[in-house]
């Protein structure tokens, strides 16, 4: 059971939450909706919520709830620009197929 | 995958929500089921993998019912049960079935509509028809795992307003929500002018079970224009299997079929027809329940000739929508092929000599009207288009038409076609030596000009002097993609010609809005009437009670004999009007009132003299002054 972040995305993140001034790290879910069944959310932690299973990737604490978690095992967090964009990606080896407007996800 | 931004705790977006839709194709011989999961369009399979739903029913005796193969397989077995190509029956009228001797039904003459007599009851095309859609919607809910927010049903082009009404209440009984019927060749367009971002003037030669349609589609840019629509509402494969049948009793002398015979003997037929397209030769092999056997060989050169005349009709109807369109074969940039029986060998031949190209043939013909219903059920939906943005066609929602003799509406664009469009109808004069024609442009369903709406009216002068019935005008009815709707009249041997523009408010949701508001004016009218109505009675009984006070009070004494029995009589024709009349009797309660009013006059002007005196008999003035 392992989550990471690239170097690109583990900086960004540190960036952000000094930035923001609070927080204790990046939390990953995974919520039931979207065109294909299932979409990702990426907020920042405020604390630890109990059951919550942590990481650590490059200073970075990710936390991620057991549930989340079948879903997200293995992925890769990554910051890439794309154009005009920029922002994070998710590697999720556990995608089968996605949606064709880019939001959600099948497993 | 988009890309993602941190959100704060608590506020990570919430994707958009995918709104499930789903586009039919409600053929004859078979239907299909697809939708848009993943930003693809896909046709929706049974559990054996199958896309084609046979459009067969199987009425039980017990109720029950079977639908698609199950169905099909019993069609020899209980042809009386077993309804196929239901489809023809849908909006027709007994009379209307030219064949219908030749069918297995139980045909009842039930008003509006045929019904059929089955083991379970009586059952209308829309009761057979629901079964089938109930079976696909029931695929789909499987399917996409959730309830569908509608779906986009096709209809052959040529469908007239009965028979698309006895779609849609077919889906609703089936429950599902009609988002849109959708004519079969534009949905095909749909689905290849988006997959090949084509672009150029296409010939749609959709040959299904039942019914024959060509369509001449305009496609620039992701906007489609239909140019001319053409077709037959009774050539389809079901003709080919009977040609074989025909052909077949010819050559052996079978004489008449039984019905179940008939439904055997037409299974192999299609079964033979099937294989003709990929084999140069076939057996047809049956047992008849007369014990004889049929093993006939048939070729692909006899079954040419055999479809020769079929095939011939549906190039008459190709040339008729190329005249319509002002083109000739060589100007058509591709020709789609819809419909399993556009997978005949002699068809693609014919197809192919007609506009001497080889036919498009990318989408599967039987899934691609599904594949297109689906992208348009999609965009209907509300679910945004994955591939960037194309135009939503859209259709009108009311009849257009013209007033003719007598006061009655004749519909020259009927509702529910895509536009943009333009539809021609030829008119003549009614009198020898009329010069000038009004014309008197409608919307609306009904078939008494004053129950539609009127929208424009138009005056075509200069018409040479003729006998009533010789002179032509052509009028022409065109809406843009704007919903713009012109109307153009032509004398055609003079060539005096009269236009106007009219802005009928198009959008659906705007038509419901300005019928829902018509209708309240409507009724605010008649609820103003009623108001004035009880305001004018509930003043007439005050009236009549406070004349009645004052003439027990003072009529004694203020009134001479006949100044009371004029009051009296007055009261009591008011009395008379309040009592009797009914909700148009404002008009004569008013005059009754105002009478009385009139014959109390003198009286209430002696009494106020008399009360005056009475108020001041026996004061000083200094008294009163105070």
């Amino acid at each position: 059971m392992t989550i990471t972040l690239s170097d690109s995305a583990a900086s960004h993140v540190r960036k952000f939450i000094d930035r923001r001034g609070k927080g204790v790290g990046l939390r990953l879910a995974v919520k039931t909706s979207g065109c294909s069944g299932l979409a990702y959310a990426l907020e920042f932690a405020d604390d630890a919520i109990p059951d919550d299973l942590s990481f650590e990737s490059k200073g970075v604490t990710v936390f991620v709830d057991p549930k989340s978690l079948t879903f997200l095992d293995g992925t890769e967090l990554d910051f890439v620009r794309e154009g005009l964009n920029e922002g994070f990606k998710f590697n999720n080896p556990n995608v089968k197929d996605k949606c064709g407007c880019g939001e959600s996800f099948k497993v | 995958m988009a890309l993602l931004q941190i959100a704060e705790p608590g506020f990570a977006a919430a994707p958009h929500q995918h709104r499930l839709a789903i586009g039919i194709d409600l053929g004859t011989t078979n239907s299909l089921v697809a939708s848009v999961i993943s930003g693809e369009a896909r046709v929706l399979r049974d559990e054996a993998g199958r896309a084609l739903l046979p459009s067969v029913v199987r009425y039980h005796a017990a109720g029950a019912q079977a639908v698609g193969c199950v169905a099909q397989d019993m069609q020899s077995a209980d042809p009386h049960n077993t309804i196929v190509s239901v489809k023809r029956f849908m909006g027709r009228r007994l009379a209307d079935i030219r064949d219908a001797a030749r069918q297995p039904y139980r045909f009842v003459d039930t008003p509006g509509m045929v019904s059929l007599d089955t083991a379970a009851g009586v059952k209308t095309p829309i009761e057979v028809s629901a079964e089938i859609l109930r079976a696909l919607r029931q695929r789909a809910e499987a399917a996409v795992d959730g309830d569908l927010a509608g779906a986009v049903i096709t209809v052959p082009a040529y469908f007239d307003d009965a028979q698309r009404q006895a779609t849609k209440d077919a889906a609703r009984l089936a429950g599902l929500t009609v988002l849109r019927l959708l004519n079969e060749p534009t949905a095909a367009a749909i689905a290849y002018g988006l997959d090949n971002a084509a672009q150029g003037v296409f010939a749609i030669y959709d040959l299904g079970g039942g019914t024959f349609d060509i369509s001449i589609l305009k496609l620039a840019r992701g906007v489609f224009e239909v140019l001319a629509t053409s077709g037959d509402a009774a050539l389809g494969g079901d003709d080919f299997d009977r040609a074989i049948v025909d052909w077949l009793c010819a050559l052996l002398g079978l004489g008449d079929l039984g019905a179940h015979d008939m439904r055997l003997v037409l299974t192999e037929a299609r079964r033979a027809k099937e294989a003709l397209s990929g084999k140069i030769e076939v057996r047809i092999t049956a047992v008849l329940s007369t014990g004889r056997a049929i093993d006939v060989p048939l070729t692909r050169k006899t079954f040419a000739n055999l479809s020769r005349e079929l095939i011939a009709r549906s190039l008459k109807a190709v040339r008729k929508a190329l005249r319509d369109a002002c083109l000739g074969a060589a100007e058509i940039d591709g020709v789609v092929l819809v419909g399993g029986a556009t997978r005949m060998v002699a068809v693609r031949d014919a197809v192919r000599e007609l506009f001497r190209r080889e036919p498009l043939t990318d989408l599967d013909p039987e899934q691609v009207v599904a594949m297109g219903a689906a992208m348009q059920a999609n965009v209907l939906a509300g679910n945004k288009a994955a591939d960037g943005e194309w135009l939503l066609l859209d259709v009108s929602p009311l009849s257009l038409g013209l007033e003719t003799m007598g006061g009655l509406a004749e519909k020259i664009i009927p509702r529910n076609s895509t536009i943009p469009t333009a539809r021609a109808q030829d008119f003549t004069t009614f009198k020898d030596g009329q010069t000038a024609l009004a014309l008197h442009v409608v919307q609306g369903e009904r078939e008494l000009v004053a129950d539609c709406r009127s929208l424009a009216r138009l005056t075509l002068r200069g018409i040479p002097p003729m006998v009533a019935g010789v002179p032509r005008i052509r009028v022409t009815f065109q809406i843009d993609a704007d919903g713009l709707l012109s109307v153009t009249a032509r004398e055609q041997t003079s060539g005096v010609e009269a236009h106007i523009e009219v802005k009928p408010s198009y959008g659906i949701s705007d038509q419901q809005i300005a019928g829902m508001l018509q209708e309240s004016c409507g009724s605010a009218e008649a609820d103003m009437q009623m108001r004035m109505l009880r305001e004018a009675q509930v003043e007439a009984r005050r009236l009549l009670d406070a004349t009645s006070a004052a003439l027990h009070e003072d009529g004694d004494w203020l009134l001479e004999q006949v100044e009371r029995l004029h009051i009296e009589a007055a009261m009591h024709a008011l009395g008379e009007v309040l009592e009797t009349g009914g909700a148009d009797s404002l008009k004569p309660l008013k005059a009754s009132a105002s009478a009385l009013n009139h014959a109390t006059g003198e009286f209430a002007a002696r009494r106020m003299n008399a009360s005056v005196q009475r108020a001041l008999t026996g004061h000083k003035l200094d008294e009163l002054a105070a």
